[in-house]
This record gives C-alpha cells, structure tokens and sequence, in this order.
C-alpha cells in the first residue's frame, strides 16, 4: 500500500490561484434559499488572520451544474471571510442517523502545516440536538465554537479561533 | 447480484483509510516560527466519515480553463531554466485519480512571487506569473511546463532561505483527500535546513515530495524534465478486498 502525499504549509503568497468569484456558491445561477456566511479568523495572541483560505464544502443541496457546493475565501485585511451560498438541509448520516445542516470548513494559512478542519452548523436547528458529530463534544462551551449565530434575515457568523480560550474544535476525519 | 455493483459506485463513498503514523507533519512546529500562535492547543476531535467528508467537489476543465505553460506570459519567454514536470496522481490503493484539477503556484527563477505582499528584493519577471492550473487524464497522469523557481530568504529565523519549490493543491474525489502541498528538487542543499520539509516525521514520506530528475520527461533542446507523483487518500472498501 502506498502512504499518502505529505502535506505542506500553504504559505503566504497563495493568492496566484485566487479566484474571488468562488467565494461566491450561487454564481452559477443556483436557485434555494441564499445565505450568507461570514465570521472572522483569530490566532491565540488573539490577532486577526489576514493570509488564510478558508473553503468551505456542503452536501446539501446537492452539488449541480447551477450548485458548486464548494467555495474558497480568502480572509480580508481584518481576517474576515464571507461567503454567499444556499442554505443546507439535513444531511444522512452513518446507518439511520441524521445529521444537522451543517457545512464542512478547511483553514489553510501560513503558520499551518497542513489544513485545520471544522464544521459549521446553524443556531436554531432541532436537529443540533442530536446531531452525531456535535454529540461528539461533552463541553456546551466547546460545541457553541461550532454554532453559526443569525445575525440578519440572510447571515449567519461564527468566528473561528484557532488557538486559545473559546478555541474552535477542530476535526480529524 | 453479487460483487457485479459498480467498482465506481463501491468506491465513492466508502470511507478513507486512516492517516499512516507519521506521514503528515504536525501544526505544532515549534521551529516554524508562524505556528506558534496558529497551531491548536487542544487535541482533534475525531469523528466518523459521513457523506460530507467522503464525497468532494468536482471541477470541470470546460468550467476551469488549463493553465498549462507557466513559463511565458503574452508569447514572450519568462527568464530561468525552463523545466517539465510530469507525474501520476493515484491513491494509496494505486489505483489512477482521473480528470482531478491540480493548481499550481511557485516563485519566479530569481525567488520572488509576482505577489504585492513579497518584498524580497529580487526583480519581478514580467513574462513570468506563476499559476496554473492542470487536469490529469484517464490514466492519472498530468504534465506542465514552467521555470524552475529560485531560492529565496524568509524571516523565520537567522540567515533562512526557503528551498526551491513549487506549491499544488488537490481535491480527488473526497473532502477528506485535500492536499495542498510543495515539491522540492533533487540535491537541493537548503533542505537539510528547512523547517517546513523538516516538519514531515517520517523520513521516508519527507523524501517523497522532492521530485526526481527524469532523462525521459526532459525535451531535448527545450526543457529538463521531472516526475513526480502525488498519491492521495485511499478508500477502505475496494471492490477486490470485499471479495
């Protein structure tokens, strides 16, 4: 069996393949109910994160010709990201289990060796409650890291910290 | 019907094996001066694959344009050694990654990126951009034509230059396949001095990113030619090991 290509810091001067258009889901034309989402990169110094990608990869609504289902943001000067996208439904889980809206979140930045990955979910959502993954962390205090709160008719945020007091939980998968 | 489903099918959304110990460098690296405030502190939480992380996006080239000769911007050839780089992206399973998007970034032949935030004071190249963008076929292979990049200085710590190296990110077929990664070249003296490539435990999974010199891939009269493959995340349940 072969082992798996290692991988390397994205570094800082990842823009050449910067495409701003991808931060935005609908752009194909995509028809659903379009969201929003936006929060901002922090490090333990609790400095902003001005240099990173952040992708985000959703299962719902099913990805199409109209339906990417994944974008890439860069963090803007102020370590913000912001996405335009539709908003997820349940996604099936293992065997009869059901997971919450949720959408997979990559960081990449200078300083990361290798991509941290998170997921963000919805305030609000009846199925948090029983979601597999959220169900995984015992902490309230660490399960909200996960939680995007409504902050318009259209917007959800959740900041991502990525070392420190009310650091995100990150995933191995 | 018995083992007749789809080998496709089978595959696609079957889990990927675990991470092989060792093979993938640590986001705490104390001697990478940038990971001290970005690693986390508090260990991963490990959770099963679900849909979402074993199915990925898919990028067509219709929608994505090639971007295969880094080596001339507007017709007019970029300066440095021109080079060919070749390769095959298969899983762990070796089986061959079709039709996967591979980008590409690297520094110019003097070590510089034709990026607003490099202030290394070496001259920009202006037929010299530095991204691109390939496919690989049926088989897994791809192939693109560039410049080899130059070496250059980075702060991290006292008289530190970063080897030369290209940058790829990859996709395949599963969320849980990213890669992004760098390539490095044979008998390059600054590896031995380099956090990053030294970040990777496993000596034997750090030496698989430095590419090989290739007489057969090298273009007589035009360019020097090296392999190098990227193996991705294999899947669990294959076709042949359910049998």
């Amino acid at each position: 069996m072969l082992v798996a290509t290692a991988n390397q810091t994205i570094g800082p001067y990842w823009h050449l393949i910067e495409d701003p258009t991808w931060a935005d889901l609908t752009r194909f034309g995509a028809e659903g109910e379009k969201i929003v989402l936006t929060g901002t990169l922090f490090d333990g110094g609790g400095n902003t994160v001005a240099d990173a990608a952040v992708e985000i990869w959703q299962t719902s609504p099913e990805s199409s010709d109209t339906f990417p289902g994944f974008g890439r943001c860069r963090t803007d000067g102020a370590g913000s990201f912001r996405f335009t996208t539709l908003k997820p439904g349940p996604v099936a889980g293992l065997g009869n289990a059901q997971q919450a809206p949720h959408v997979a979140v990559s960081i990449f930045a200078r300083g990361l060796l290798k991509a941290l990955t998170t997921r963000l979910y919805f305030q609000d959502e009846v199925l948090n409650e029983t979601d597999p993954v959220l169900s995984l962390i015992d902490s309230e205090t660490r399960r909200r890291t996960l939680i995007a709160q409504k902050v318009s008719a259209d917007t959800w945020r959740l900041d991502i910290r990525l070392q420190g007091d009310n650091e995100t939980v990150f995933m191995d998968i | 019907m018995t083992t007749e489903t789809a080998p496709f099918q089978a595959t696609e959304t079957a889990p990927f094996r675990p991470i092989a110990a060792d093979s993938q460098p640590a986001n705490d690296t104390p001697s990478y001066g940038s990971t001290h405030l970005r690693h986390p502190t508090q260990p991963p939480l490990s959770i099963p694959q679900t849909v979402t992380e074993t199915t990925g996006p898919r990028f067509s080239p219709a929608q994505f344009g090639p971007m295969a000769d880094l080596s001339m911007v507007g017709g007019k050839q970029a300066q440095g050694e021109r080079i060919i780089v070749r390769g095959r992206v298969v899983d762990e399973n070796d089986r061959p990654i079709p039709h996967t998007m591979i980008e590409i970034w690297q520094a110019n032949a003097g070590g510089r990126y034709d990026h607003p935030g490099d202030q290394h004071d070496a001259p920009l190249d202006p037929h010299f951009h530095g991204g691109g963008r390939v496919f690989s076929d049926a088989d897994g292979w791809y192939q693109f034509t560039s410049i080899k990049p130059g070496a250059y200085p980075w702060r991290n710590h006292h008289n530190a230059w970063r080897p030369n190296h290209i940058h790829y990110s990859l996709f395949g077929t599963g969320f849980a396949q990213r890669v992004i990664t760098q390539m490095y070249f044979p008998g390059d003296p600054l590896l031995a001095l380099d956090p990053v490539y030294l970040s990777v435990p496993d000596q034997a999974a750090r030496e698989r990113l430095i590419a090989a010199f290739d007489i057969d891939i090298t273009s007589p009269e035009w360019a020097l030619g090296y392999r190098f493959d990227f193996v991705l995340r294999g899947r669990n349940a294959t076709p042949t090991e359910q049998g």
